[in-house]
């Protein structure tokens, strides 16, 4: 039971720190039909300048500064890279950003190095939130969701109930009218490339000491971001909330389950003799293959709905 | 990447045959007669060359001529890989009574298999879709190559021994030179069968849906089906590059099947140019120059690929192949000349700019990863400390200058070009 709850609450954790990541790619990809493939990249940049911010100002300036520099980096991006490329179609756009990790994986690696940075959860809250059956919730963890409910309430609340939103929304739907409206389009399209940059930081600067703060973080949240992306349904923010809390609960619950696919099959009196691949295949446990999850998740609903969850158009 | 640049066909065919020759005279260039033996660098490299041709042209099956940009195909390269492996254990055992000439046709049949099994799934969707289903399926294969033991070896890999004793023209296959050759020989008859296959209607289709997919629907053809046929035949292509690397190599692991040799499969293609057939091997043969030369010279080569590329993909979609096919009418009118000294005057800034950008990069990372390596900066027999003001400040007004003087000088060379062009244009019109 109390495994339970503490992979529940450990999953939503993660989940909303995917669905941080997520959100800002599924509003990059309605408004522009470009998937940012350097959009992990940007959360580790908002790690790693999360660190050095707060070496010299302490944690909470660095949570506000070092997304608003994320934000900064993606505008620059949009103006100067994928505008310029966008006349020549989205694969090029595609390739563009495609472009962009493997530079900023190497810039990244030339300014801080190779190990993985000491980069702490604050000392303000590091001590255990409460204990349920023995086991510590970590202060941070809470933190973590506040933090990522408060950004998804403000932008949620920016999108619907603003003016600003309100352009953003007809310029996502019909750039031509919002464009003939008198509303600048491209200007819009850069500050929802930012936006989205800005979230991706963001969930850096709370990721980074989650996780580790190194090199391999971009490439290893990556493929998961994309597929949280692509199980919820291109362009859906909707479906892409409810793919990153169940990835995040998959990748929590995956690793407390010691269950193969024989072990499903024993009442039955199915025994398996001999050591092959199939063998193999049928007894791993789900907590050695909890990593595979997603990407067979993935396909799945491929094969059933080829939109994703709640996506709304082909692309 | 929307024109099929067509060309002179008998001049380009002359280019091919005269690198081919180049291809088979390679090793004995590189002869030692000291020791009575090939350069063991050079025929390595060429190999990888030729694998990565094998590779690259059959991505290009994808990007080039069907439009789609798969994330996966190092995937298919790397299952062919590991099932040679297996096969040449079987042969090796006896339990196999194959030539090793015909084992790669094996690979590419397992590239085949795997292809049409995830081509099914994949080719459902087009664009941005497809490209992240490709992604998922390649991480999907990556980490079950590293949870089962039994087909993949886990981390380790697997091996064998290329040595079989059985051969159709009873070569041993000991030495690397004669695995050279066989390369060389599936490489042309590989790169012979992709090209006749965009001469068939089913690579005409492939162009087809690429540039208006909707057009070819109302044609009647299914532009899924069209997907699907690019999709396994590239598999089966890379299944055998994936075979020649396990006959190489003697093992195989996780890496012959990971995402960065997926991005190199692109990387090569799309320099080189998707456009035009030949391109992904001129993109092989430069990148595999690059990595076996600049990679062991600096930490940070993947900067400067990464750089060259989105400079590419900004300036010069059509790659290598379409930068030298652009200057094809000009040569032909006989007015190279006149552009000869607007190009020595943008190659001077640009080398400027090349070499400020190059220490810079330089710099930064002895600051970092040389110094976590415990190397230094040595440029001609001198220590250089990357601490010292004086080197940044250097490559910095390099870079400076370079840029400003370059964008000056480009412009200068774009309008001569532009001017060509235009009196080129008439010409063109009347032929």
């Amino acid at each position: 039971m109390e495994i339970v709850l503490v992979s529940l609450l450990n999953g939503l954790v993660y989940g909303m720190l995917l669905f941080m990541l997520a959100s800002g790619l599924t509003l990059i990809f309605s408004m522009m039909g470009v998937l940012n493939f350097a959009h992990a990249s940007i959360y580790m940049i908002g790690a790693y300048l999360a660190f050095t911010i707060s070496q010299f100002t302490g944690f909470f300036p660095a949570l506000i500064i070092a997304p608003i520099l994320c934000g900064l980096i993606g505008a620059a991006i949009e103006v100067f890279g994928l505008r310029r490329v966008h006349s020549n179609g989205h694969i090029a756009e595609l390739l563009f950003t495609f472009g962009l990790v493997f530079i900023i994986g190497r810039v990244v690696q030339m300014t801080w190095g190779m190990l993985p940075m000491a980069y702490r959860v604050p000392a303000l809250l590091d001590f255990p939130l409460f204990t349920f059956y023995g086991q510590h919730f970590p202060a941070y963890r809470g933190f973590m969701l506040l933090v990522s409910a408060g950004m998804l309430l403000a932008t949620w609340l920016l999108l619907k109930k603003t003016r600003v939103g309100l352009i953003i929304q007809a310029s996502l739907t019909h750039p031509q009218m919002a464009s003939a409206l008198g509303h600048n389009v491209p200007m819009v399209f850069t500050l929802v490339f930012a936006g989205g940059c800005m979230l991706a930081g963001l969930a850096g600067v709370i990721g980074g000491n989650y996780q580790t703060t190194e090199p391999g973080m971009a490439d290893g949240m990556g493929p998961i971001v994309f597929v949280v992306v692509v199980f919820g349904g291109l362009g859906s923010l909707m479906g892409c909330f409810i793919a990153s809390i169940l990835m995040g609960m998959i990748a929590s619950f995956a690793v407390v389950i010691n269950v193969s696919l024989l072990d499903l099959l024993k009442p039955l009196g199915v025994t398996l003799p001999g050591d092959n691949l199939f063998t193999e295949f049928m007894t791993v446990p789900v907590a050695r293959i909890g990593a595979l999850l997603p990407f067979i998740l993935m396909i799945l609903i491929l094969l059933v709905r080829p939109r994703g969850l709640m996506g709304t158009r082909d692309t | 990447m929307k024109k099929q640049v067509t060309g002179q066909g008998t001049t380009q065919a002359w280019v091919w045959v005269l690198a081919l020759i180049a291809a088979i005279a390679m090793p004995w260039v590189f002869y030692n007669y000291h020791t009575g033996r090939q350069s063991g660098f050079v025929i390595s490299m060429l190999s990888q060359m030729g694998m990565m041709s094998i590779l690259a042209l059959s991505y290009n099956m994808l990007l080039g001529q069907s439009g789609l940009f798969s994330f996966c195909h190092a995937v298919f390269f790397g299952i062919g890989g590991y099932a040679t492996i297996h096969f040449l254990n079987l042969a090796g055992g006896g339990a196999l009574p194959l030539p090793l000439e015909v084992i790669p046709l094996l690979s590419g049949l397992s590239g085949l298999g795997l292809a049409i099994v995830f081509g099914y799934m994949a080719t459902k969707q087009r664009a941005t879709a497809f490209a992240m289903i490709t992604l998922g399926i390649g991480e999907l294969m990556t980490t079950a190559a590293l949870m089962f033991h039994h087909f993949f070896g886990g981390e380790g890999g697997v091996n064998s021994n290329r040595v079989i004793g059985h051969s159709l023209f009873g070569f041993k296959y000991g030495p690397a030179i004669q695995v050279y050759y066989l390369i060389l020989a599936w490489t042309v008859i590989s790169a012979l069968l992709m090209l006749y296959l965009t001469r068939t209607p089913l690579g005409r289709m492939a162009n087809a849906s690429r540039d208006n997919f909707e057009r070819v629907q109302f044609v009647g053809y299914d532009p899924r089906m069209v997907r699907f046929l690019q999709f396994a035949l590239s598999g089966f292509f890379a299944g055998i590059g994936g075979g020649l690397y396990a006959i190489t190599y003697e093992i195989v692991t996780f890496d012959a099947l990971a995402a960065p040799l997926s991005a190199n499969a692109l990387l090569m293609a799309y320099i080189g140019g998707s456009a035009a057939f030949g391109g992904p091997i001129l993109g092989a043969v430069l990148i595999t120059l690059l990595q076996s030369g600049v990679s062991l010279m600096s930490n940070s080569w993947l900067v400067y690929v990464g750089v060259l590329f989105i400079t590419m993909v900004m300036f010069a979609p059509q790659g290598i192949m379409g930068l030298l096919a652009a200057h094809g009418p000009i040569v032909r009118a006989g007015r190279f000349g006149r552009l000869l000294v607007p190009y020595l005057r943008v190659i001077v800034p640009a080398l400027v700019m090349v070499l400020g950008f190059v220490g810079v990069v330089e710099l930064a990372s002895f600051l970092t990863i040389g110094a976590a390596q415990g190397k230094s900066l040595v440029l001609f027999g001198s220590k250089i400390d990357e601490h010292a003001v004086m080197p940044w400040l250097a490559a910095f007004v390099c870079l400076a200058a370079g840029t400003f003087w370059f964008s000056i000088e480009a412009r200068a060379f774009q309008r001569v070009w532009d001017g060509l062009m235009a009196e080129l244009k008439p010409q063109r019109s009347i032929a």
